[in-house]
């Protein structure tokens, strides 16, 4: 971690952010040999991916998504009995809670949806619904329960992808800011700069900061946690109508979901905003967010909140990440653009870019991914 | 389900010891709607607690004067967020409140500071204030044997204290050189109030053991703690007892003046010299600004009171009484530093963060507050690093992260409530102590 | 003569006098308040309500910090686990 060196090893690859999907990036990238530096203003995980609720799910919003989530999703499910116990894996399960008619409408068609694609998923009638989470409100029609979906806790993650990376040889640079990339160089603001075939900007919401003209906006979210309330909540709750808050591309929203932690805690969220700049509480985003949160949970209102605390995805305009290449320059890669979905499929994310580094066949089709769907596209305003 | 009430005042003050007593009276005194906000059931704050009713003559005049000024006082409620300028919001047992105010002056005081070592999370080891205030709270220590150990005037007044409710304390340990009580012996003998508060002390004190550069280095016990390893002239001794009172100096309750905005510099608000942080229309006295005692908290409070109604002139008729006696802070902070030794205390296994047991093996690797925390939770816990964070800024060196709402545990339902216009109906909060 | 209030710690019976806080009961009852996140019993460190080591398990209410909370008659405290 030396600010200041003048480094003149040349590298295969510097990711530049150390953020979930860079710490995966580099763990992957040595594990298969190529000779890696990592760069970041802080250190591991302590940006957007501290603020994330570190949700695992398989989405089905499309066929691309639900591929990298899927894909990534067997890949944490692979790993588990190599993650220390601080990074709290759990397979706790989903539930998608259906609140009328139509909302158990849509949970059929998730059904079957995933069933065509091979995951389980089971329908809730209103009765087993009660019993499986009893402090949701009566009257809710049911839901739909995907057992293979789960929770971490995404710092502790973050770092251990960053171990590893290291003791395969990976090169750390945490506490340095950059300035610049492009040309096979990484610019350091201490006027240091690192030599690499490859950067990758793995720098999550200050992606654009680094390389001009990516489509990504920043949305903001707020999160709230509890003292430990054990038993409380059993399985990641989520309402149906979330999908109409992460779709919409202008507007604030605001959606049901809750998290129980290992701990007993509980997570509640969630909320997106865009335009919101500063990382300050937004206190009418929160009031709304935790009034619909108590809208599904009476039992929330009574619970003592510890902290609150907000953080911005990095949002595209087609809810796909960036996973490849930038036309704009031979040597800048791209991971970022990750939405609410960061946790979940940086594992995916890194297999896919170091299959595209090193000539590999990737396990899933990667154009839906790559950054030169949208050169050619105006710069979104 | 809580119900919310909302209260407009010209003046808010948060914290209802010295300080806040002041600072309300005097704001009272000038005719306008004046409210003082605690978290306790009666005012008084720490220092006063349980003087207000009559046992002590100072605390009790302060009281009438709040009632003649009509000030209003709201017990039992605690300040958690500020969601837009001028507007705080607090939580009572069964009611959200939201504050309105046009000035706000912060008189939230200190907590004691704590440093781990091991076994010092057995109960029966407490703060030297924290047994006080038990004892104030109806604990009987008649027969019993305390240690009061850590450093500060504080432990003195402990110490005399607990006394006369009937404990035997076999040893005072404090951690400051002898030599250095002794220049600051010397320091107050400018102040006649303190030479005799000096006297009295040792009148109370006569025949407790008393030994400087001395400090705890274990406790002992199975479910509880049975005894204390102290450290005494370079030689280890252990001292059966039922009670230790450990505390070590004062740490500024800032988190309310930087969650409004206020700058924080050091660990202590800056304020100018009529006690006016760098938010407009903010306030702050007593400790927060500098820890100075009773006396320093009452002139600083009156100032800050006449201050937030403009009135400079009788303001600034305080400033000399003032300036004697920050001195008196300046040789309180110079006297009482925390010797280095006290970093060796914790072995590996000890814990320092106390709500999410991370020993301290955990976090000695950790190059800042930050990284420590995300990893391992130090910090996360239900006291937001009010004890943690000075013990482990001491330790290692480390500053604290930023503060964010809520700045006390908080009901889900009162991050939720909604701010109201500013011309909505103003309903009583039913709680507290009016 | 203070009146005297009837509650209990963990199913024992205490009588406190009028004014006393519910941490003192507990610590009259020789009952930890908390049992910590590694198994560990706690009683009050602080006394003035900011170090949470205090909480207890109140008539079900689960984390009141007893050293802020007077004891009335019929309280049924337990450790909070």
């Amino acid at each position: 971690m030396s600010a200041g060196a003048h480094d003149v090893a040349i590298y295969d690859v510097a990711i530049v952010g150390a953020g979930i999907v860079g710490a995966a990036c580099a763990y992957e990238s040595a594990r298969r040999g190529l000779r890696v530096v990592m760069v970041d203003r802080d250190t591991t995980g302590a940006g957007t991916t501290a603020a994330g609720m570190g949700h695992i799910v398989a989405m089905d919003d499309s066929e691309a998504q639900f591929a990298l989530t899927r894909y990534s999703q067997r890949l944490w499910q692979e790993l588990r009995s190599e993650l220390p116990d601080d990074v709290e894996y759990e397979q706790c399960g989903t539930v998608w809670v259906a609140a009328d008619d139509e909302e158990m409408q849509e949970v059929e068609r998730k059904r079957d949806y995933y069933g065509e694609r091979g995951v389980t998923a089971d329908v809730l009638d209103e009765r087993l619904l009660r019993t499986l989470e009893p402090n949701l409100r009566s009257g809710m029609k049911g839901g739909l329960l995907v057992p293979e979906d789960g929770v971490l806790y995404p710092p502790c993650a973050a770092r251990f992808f960053t171990q590893r990376a290291q003791e395969r040889g990976a090169r750390l640079q945490f506490g340095v800011s950059v300035g610049h990339i492009g040309e096979s160089r990484v610019a350091l603001r201490d006027g240091s700069e690192i030599r690499a075939d490859i950067v990758v900007n793995a720098a999550g919401a200050s992606a654009p900061d680094l390389t001009p003209g990516i489509a990504i906006k920043k949305r903001k979210g707020h999160l709230v946690i509890t003292e430990r309330y054990p038993g409380f909540v059993r399985h990641q709750l989520v309402e149906l109508g979330y999908l109409k808050s992460a779709h919409s591309v202008s507007s604030d929203s605001v959606a049901f979901n809750v998290q129980p932690r290992r701990t007993g805690q509980l997570l509640i969220g969630s909320s997106r905003q865009y335009g919101a700049e500063h990382k300050e509480v937004d206190h009418p985003m929160l009031v709304r967010m935790l009034q619909r949160a108590q809208e599904y949970m009476p039992g929330l209102g009574q619970m003592s909140a510890v902290r609150v605390w907000t953080g911005f995805r990095a949002a595209t305009p087609d809810k796909l990440p960036l996973i490849g290449p930038w036309p704009g320059d031979k040597s800048v890669w791209l991971a970022t653009g990750h939405e609410g979905l960061g946790i979940t499929t940086s594992l995916g994310t890194a297999r896919i870019l170091v299959d595209q580094m090193t000539g590999a066949k990737p396990e899933i089709p990667i154009e839906p991914y790559l950054p030169s769907r949208s050169a050619q596209e105006h710069v979104h305003a | 389900m809580s119900s919310s009430a909302r209260q407009k005042f010209e003046v808010l003050v948060v914290g209802a010891g010295p300080a806040g007593m002041a600072a309300a009276a005097r704001a009272g005194e000038s005719g306008v709607h004046v409210g003082l906000v605690d978290d306790n059931f009666s005012p008084g704050g720490q220092i006063w607690r349980g003087g207000v009713e009559g046992g002590n003559p100072q605390a009790a005049g302060w009281m009438e004067r709040l009632q003649a000024a009509q000030v209003v006082k709201l017990c039992g409620v605690r300040v958690f967020h500020q969601p837009e300028t001028g507007v705080l919001l607090a939580e009572t047992k069964d009611e959200i409140c939201e504050l309105r105010y046009d000035k706000l002056i912060l008189a939230t005081g200190a907590r004691e500071g704590f440093l781990p070592f091991p076994g010092w999370t057995l109960p029966n080891v407490m703060g030297a204030g924290g047994l006080q205030a038990m004892v104030k709270s109806g604990l009987s220590i008649r027969g019993k044997r305390v240690v009061v150990a850590g450093t500060g005037p504080l432990l003195l007044a402990v110490a005399a204290g607990l006394r006369k409710h009937g404990a035997e304390i076999p040893i005072l340990c404090e951690q400051t050189s002898w030599s250095s009580l002794a220049r600051f012996g010397l320091a107050l003998a400018g102040q006649l109030s303190k030479i005799i508060q000096g006297l009295q002390l040792m009148k109370e004190l006569a025949g407790v053991p008393f030994a400087s550069s001395s400090w705890p280095v274990a406790a002992h016990g199975k479910e509880a703690l049975e005894g204390v390893t102290i450290l005494r002239r370079g030689k280890a001794e252990t001292v059966a007892c039922d009670y230790l009172a450990c505390g070590f100096h004062l740490v500024p309750n800032t988190e309310l003046a930087a969650l409004t905005g206020c700058q924080v510099e050091d660990g202590y608000v800056r304020v100018d010299e009529f006690q006016r942080t760098t938010v407009p229309g903010v306030f702050c006295a007593g400790e927060p600004t500098g820890i100075g005692g009773v006396e320093l908290a009452l002139v600083e409070g009156q100032i800050a009171g006449l201050a937030s109604r403009g009135r400079s002139t009788q303001a600034r008729e305080l400033f000399a009484e003032r300036r004697k006696l920050k001195k008196f802070a300046a040789a309180l902070e110079d006297t009482f530093q925390l010797r280095p030794e006290l970093r060796d205390l914790p072995s590996a296994e000890t814990v320092v963060c106390r709500c999410e047991d991370v020993p301290h093996s955990r976090l000695r690797s950790y190059p800042d507050w930050r990284a420590a925390k995300l990893q391992t939770r130090c910090g996360m816990g239900s006291c937001q690093g009010r004890v943690c964070g000075p013990a482990t800024r001491f330790l290692f060196k480390w500053n604290p992260d930023s503060v964010r709402p809520p700045i006390f545990p908080a009901r889900v339902e009162g991050l939720a409530m909604a701010v109201s216009g500013p011309e909505l109906e103003h309903q009583e909060i039913t709680g507290g102590c009016q | 003569m203070p009146s005297a209030v009837a509650l209990t710690v963990n199913g024992v019976s205490v009588e406190v006098a009028l004014g006393t806080t519910v941490a003192v009961a507990a610590m009259q009852a020789g009952q930890p308040c908390r049992i910590s996140v590694t198994g560990t019993p706690r009683g009050p460190l602080c006394g003035m309500g900011i170090c949470f080591e205090c909480r207890m398990t109140i008539n079900g209410i689960s984390h009141c910090r007893t050293c802020q909370i007077l004891c009335e008659s019929g309280m049924k405290v337990t450790t909070n686990e």
